[in-house]
């Protein structure tokens, strides 16, 4: 075992991880604690943008982009935390460029920026221009720039350590993690006065997803084994175009450059639905048009996707805005899209639920909001609520920006006036157990049974379009995956790099993710953003305008309601 | 379809040397190596050990040598690599197990170069301007992912385990080009050193290794013509 003892301790090194870190590098001892190397994390991924209502290259207001993001979320945001996200985005960009960033430009030198779903002028009117980007790899400058701003700072890096479990005191005050070494398989304790869980998603929970390998809810999983709830796990977004079978996302802003999704027949199917935003409707709409024109018959040739066209733009513009997503169409399908439509299908894309927090980044552990001392929670791992039912294309990386940054400040005052607290007894316990017993048994199913069947599952029977019967059936089905994982079995026993053992512990924690996100989506008798339902087509404000809480006891689960808050804009239907 | 992946593995809780271990498998002509190395991993032997995270070639976690080149195994289709392939960790850092190497070293030689912005002038307000000529001039090299496969196909590293080597140069070059940046002269002093630039024969390997096709060579050219005319400084 290894000991270490900091200020705090921060648990993923993608966008919101190292963005809290900066705000404490050089004011207090810190530890980041990444299972991947830094730039490998997802937020490398995101592509298409971070918006900031600049208003570089035409007008805009931080509270027309507020508008929008509570309007995208279908009123389930919380309104001060929309307030924040779109006052300090403008700062916040404005930081990252200051650091480094290397945005697109416009000819006059500014950042340029560009259209994106679900973002409008003047609460609604149309198309606005105010997403940030840096060509169609937003997301991979951003991971640098932060990862440089760390190296600069003198972050101590913890790479390739796996957070294992969360450590609290008996009275419930953050107190560490416990983390394995990844290449040694030695146990560390990490004793801190603050943990920062900023872990991302889960996305792998599904068959078909724009996530990495890495995006197994690791860091939810331990919030919840430890007793703290999960919100709005119901709300998962579905992005309408991810690659035919493989998922890998093809980002929004190909239609924010122009490009039109098309059905079998040809026809330009979103305005059909969206008569003012077409193919720039909210995410968690668009997809539900392709299941649509996929259940009418009219998908390709009558199979389960769509065409993303791009063969209208000028070449150029592709080779200048989109060269990434391209090379990704041409790579992984063999087509070129200049000049041939992209075969595309809804793949699961981004939790809006997680770890709930308020607007400072704390983690509260009930309906009233109350924070757990030392503990913080950012990123797409946090739900605080920005993005309620559904997230806008852009935002999720101005949250892990703003938030991220939120978190970083609150926590330094957090270090200032309180002592380091005590650690349990025998803190590594716990976390050597769930270990040790994945390593003691000798023959059993193998993790890829399970977790490819839980994939399937939740892709057929928890996705775009969800009803009781179908749920209740996932329900069952999750609680038997769940105790054959108890005896699973895995062939490599050694210490050295063991990643059998940390995927069959990720299969552990994408189970706890996919249980809450089933309590969440069957508790919910309504229709709002992502979460669809058949036999509740509607949206019920007089029921559901609230967010769902679902603890883990050991009387099983438990499920409440916490209010919503609004401030500016009551809810109204949402129509685009 | 068959494929037949021959993997250098080697373990070293049990093992004393490397040796290659063959599996023959069903695979799509369209699935990538990573599937591939996936499959075996999945469903016939966990203990095969490499890394990956995003599988679309973005996060720079897998690179190897595959049939005597460096890929990334989620960005190589097996249709363009014929029915028997060959896959050794990369060469230059010791093997940690299977395909997995110490990036240790990598990740020292880049930090060496100052990957960092590096300006005293922090504007007080708005953002700081640059032309999109400017920001044009240093877009090749802002792609890099840090995977390594460049470094650890030259062959100057893998005899002088000081050289920087070429990612680092890359890196280097993304911020001595960047109109906002005032760090070149620190830098190119850096990159003028012992370790430095010079120890480039110009062998173009990186560049073919490159999967975010940077132009390595014409980075560490355009480095060591900076270093020449003090171009930038
Ligand atoms: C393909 C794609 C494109 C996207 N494009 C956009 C976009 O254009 N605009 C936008 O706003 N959003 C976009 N998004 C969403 C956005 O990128 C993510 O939501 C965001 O980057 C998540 O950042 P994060 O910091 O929360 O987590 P991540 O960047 O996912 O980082 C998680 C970190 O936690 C670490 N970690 C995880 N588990 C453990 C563990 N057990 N132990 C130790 N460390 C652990 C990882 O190593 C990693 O460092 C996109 C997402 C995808 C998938
Ligand atoms: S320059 Fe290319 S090959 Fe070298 S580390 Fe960067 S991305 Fe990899
Ligand atoms: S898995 Fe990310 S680059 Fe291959």
């Amino acid at each position: 075992m290894a000991y270490h003892r900091f200020d705090a301790v921060i648990v993923g090194a993608g966008g919101a991880g190292l963005m809290a870190a900066i705000q404490l590098a050089g004011k207090a001892n810190i530890a980041v604690v990444s299972k991947l190397y830094p730039p490998r994390s997802h937020t490398g991924a995101a592509q298409g943008g971070i918006s900031a209502a600049l208003g570089n290259t035409e007008e805009d207001h931080w509270q027309w982009h507020m508008f929008d993001t509570v309007k995208g979320g279908d009123y389930l945001v919380d309104q001060d935390a929309a307030e924040v996200l779109a006052r300090e985005a403008v700062d916040a960009v404005l930081e990252l460029e200051h650091m480094g960033l290397p945005f697109n430009r416009t000819p006059d030198g500014r950042i340029d920026q560009r259209r994106f779903g679900g973002h409008t002028r003047n609460f609604g009117e149309g198309p606005v221009r105010r997403a940030c980007y840096a060509a169609d790899r937003t997301g991979h400058m951003i991971i640098q720039t932060l990862y440089q701003q760390g190296i600069k700072h003198n972050v101590n890096f913890l790479d390739e350590h796996h957070l294992i479990d969360l450590l609290f005191t008996d009275d419930g005050i953050a107190c560490g993690c416990v983390t394995y070494e990844v290449k040694t398989g030695e146990i560390h304790t990490v004793h801190a006065k603050t943990v920062l869980v900023a872990t991302g998603g889960y996305g792998r929970v599904w068959k078909i997803t724009s996530n990495a390998m890495a995006g197994t809810g690791d860091g939810m999983a331990a919030a919840y084994r430890r007793g703290v709830p999960l919100m709005d796990m119901e709300f998962y977004q579905f992005h309408p175009t991810g690659i035919y079978k493989l998922g890998v996302l093809l980002s929004e802003a190909a239609r924010g450059e122009g490009g039109i999704l098309r059905n079998g027949d040809g026809e330009a199917f979103a305005a059909r639905y969206a008569p003012t935003l077409g193919d720039l409707a909210p995410r968690d709409m668009v997809s539900r048009f392709i299941y649509q024109e996929v259940k009418e018959g009219r998908g390709v040739n009558g199979e389960d996707y769509v065409y993303l066209d791009l063969t209208h733009l000028p070449p150029e513009l592709i080779d200048e805005k989109l060269p990434d997503i391209t090379d990704f169409a041409r790579t992984y399908l063999g087509v070129e899209p200049k000049t041939e439509p992209i075969p595309i299908q809804p793949t699961a894309h981004y939790a809006m639920g997680g770890i709930p927090t308020d607007i400072e980044g704390r983690v509260i552990r009930d309906e009233l909001a109350t924070p757990i001392p030392g503990f913080y929670a950012a990123g797409e791992s946090a739900c605080v609520s920005v993005h309620g039912a559904n997230r806008l294309g852009t935002n999720s990386l101005v949250d892990l920006v703003v938030f991220g940054r939120r978190a970083g400040k609150h926590m330094l005052g957090f270090i200032e006036g309180n002592a380091l607290p005590p650690l349990p007894t025998d803190p590594e316990f716990a976390a050597r157990a769930q270990l040790a017993d994945i390593l003691s048994r000798p023959k059993g199913i193998r993790a890829t049974e399970i977790r490819e069947e839980m994939q399937e599952l939740m892709m057929d029977k928890v996705s775009v379009v969800r009803d009781a019967a179908g749920m209740t059936a996932a329900k069952e089905r999750i609680g038997e995956l769940r105790r054959a994982f108890a005896n699973c079995a895995i062939d490599d026993k050694g210490t050295t790099y063991n990643t059998d053992l940390l995927e069959a512990h990720e299969l552990g924690c994408m189970l706890d993710c996919a249980e809450a996100t089933i309590e969440g989506a069957l508790a919910r008798t309504e229709s709002r953003g992502g979460h669809y339902r058949d036999d509740y087509p509607n949206r019920d404000d007089a029921n559901w305008l609230a967010h769902t809480l679902v603890y883990r006891g050991s009387g099983g689960l438990e499920m409440r309601k916490k209010p919503v808050t609004i401030t500016e804009f009551q809810p109204k239907e949402r129509k685009y | 379809m068959e494929y037949t992946l021959r993997i250098k593995r080697y373990n070293p809780d049990q093992d004393v040397k490397p040796a290659f271990k063959e599996y023959t498998l069903d695979l799509a002509p369209t699935d990538r190596v990573l599937d591939g190395l996936n499959q075996i991993k999945w469903n016939h032997d966990g203990s095969l050990t490499y890394r990956r995270s995003c599988g679309h070639g973005v996060c720079g976690s897998d690179a190897m040598r595959i049939n005597g080149r460096n890929r990334l195994a989620c960005k190589v289709l097996m249709q363009e690599l014929g029915r028997r392939v060959t896959i050794e960790p990369l060469i230059g850092y010791a093997v940690v197990k299977d395909l997995v190497v110490d990036m240790d070293q990598f990740f020292a030689s880049y930090k060496a170069v100052k990957p960092y912005l590096i300006a005293d002038d922090s504007p007080s307000a708005g953002e700081r301007r640059q032309s999109p000529a400017q920001r044009e001039r240093f877009d090749d090299t802002t792609k890099c992912i840090l995977c390594a496969a460049c470094t650890t196909s030259c062959p100057i590293t893998w005899t002088n385990e000081n050289f920087v080597g070429p990612a680092a140069i890359v890196n280097a070059h993304r911020f001595i080009f960047d109109s906002r940046d005032q760090g070149g002269a620190e830098r190119l002093r850096i990159l003028n050193g012992q370790s430095g630039v010079w120890r480039c024969r110009t062998v173009f390997n990186c560049t073919d290794a490159c999967p975010r096709g940077i132009e390595v060579t014409k980075a560490i050219e355009e480095v060591k013509r900076a270093l020449l005319y003090e171009q930038v400084v």
